[in-house]
């Protein structure tokens, strides 16, 4: 089904400033997934140009904060003869994370521009199948 | 939809009221999405960044996710097609909390302002960026000519 079809143009999303920023440059807000299992919630963002280097993901309290620099992939001398896309910037998105997951487990891979943050869940939150004993 | 598209980062002056127009412009397009949600704002995709030097063209676009198996790039004389898919990784024990990754199949073909050398061109993935490395042929390069005294 999604698999025929055709993907729909759209823009990156430029977020808007609340703060001025410290560094040059545009930040966009990624595009994720998010999803829940049994036993995790899985977040995948797409950060084209980021570097595991440049990434950091950060929880406090219950704030989750990823943030990547992307590498603008522009050679030396070279002349621009269109540009549709902002090469390089950061990407940036702040997520609230309930009392559920399991700080201490969380784990983040990247991969040709996407990362995947695993968030398991503690013990207790994972459902547990109750069974029905006949009287 | 290109035009007036600022030089993100370049802090030149004159590009000052080019930056009010795209924050115009930016607007109208997020008007016209509400509108005609389907149209997009760009209208293609995959977006791409053309650079030259004296010997190459460079085509950049960018496909988080994507490896060089699930695209395929032809080159004709002057025309550079970039085709290819996206899949959708789709956990049936998951239920999506958000689905904004977009998947699905594109191709977008550009031509390009000179003749290229087919059988030279190089493409290469890396962190989620494709660039295309066509080379100019031979009798499309600038020369260089040297004025006798």
């Amino acid at each position: 089904m999604a698999e025929e079809t055709r993907i729909t143009p759209r823009e990156k999303r430029e977020m808007a400033k609340a703060a001025e920023t410290t560094r040059p440059g545009p930040v966009f807000t990624p595009e994720v997934d998010i999803y829940e299992k049994d036993n995790e919630i899985v977040l995948v963002a797409d950060m084209p140009g980021v570097t595991a280097g440049k990434l950091t993901v950060d929880l406090n309290k219950d704030i989750l904060t990823i943030d990547g620099e992307a590498e603008a992939p522009k050679g030396e001398g070279e002349t621009e003869l269109l540009r549709e896309f902002a090469a390089g910037g950061r990407y940036t998105r702040q997520f609230t994370v309930s009392d559920v997951i399991d700080r201490d487990k969380i784990t983040a891979t990247l991969k040709n521009g996407v990362m995947r943050l695993t968030l398991p869940k503690v013990a207790k939150a994972q459902p547990r199948k109750i069974e029905v004993k006949e009287a | 939809m290109l035009m007036g598209r600022p030089f993100f980062g370049w802090p030149l002056a004159g590009w000052r009221e080019f930056d009010e127009l795209d924050r115009l412009r930016r607007r109208l397009d997020a008007l016209s999405e509400t509108i005609w949600p389907a149209a997009g704002a760009a209208g293609v995709y995959p977006l791409f960044n053309i650079t030259e030097d004296a010997d190459n063209y460079y085509v950049r676009a960018e496909l988080p996710g994507m490896t060089g198996s699930d695209l395929d790039i032809k080159v004709t004389g002057r025309a550079l097609s970039i085709s290819g898919q996206r899949k959708a990784e789709t956990d049936p024990e998951a239920s999506y909390h958000r689905r904004e990754r977009r998947s699905g199949t594109f191709d977008r073909t550009i031509t390009l302002p000179a003749e290229v050398d087919a059988d030279k061109v190089d493409a290469r993935m890396k962190n989620g960026i494709l660039t295309v490395t066509l080379p100019k042929a031979a009798h499309a390069k600038p020369r260089q000519i040297k004025v006798k005294s």
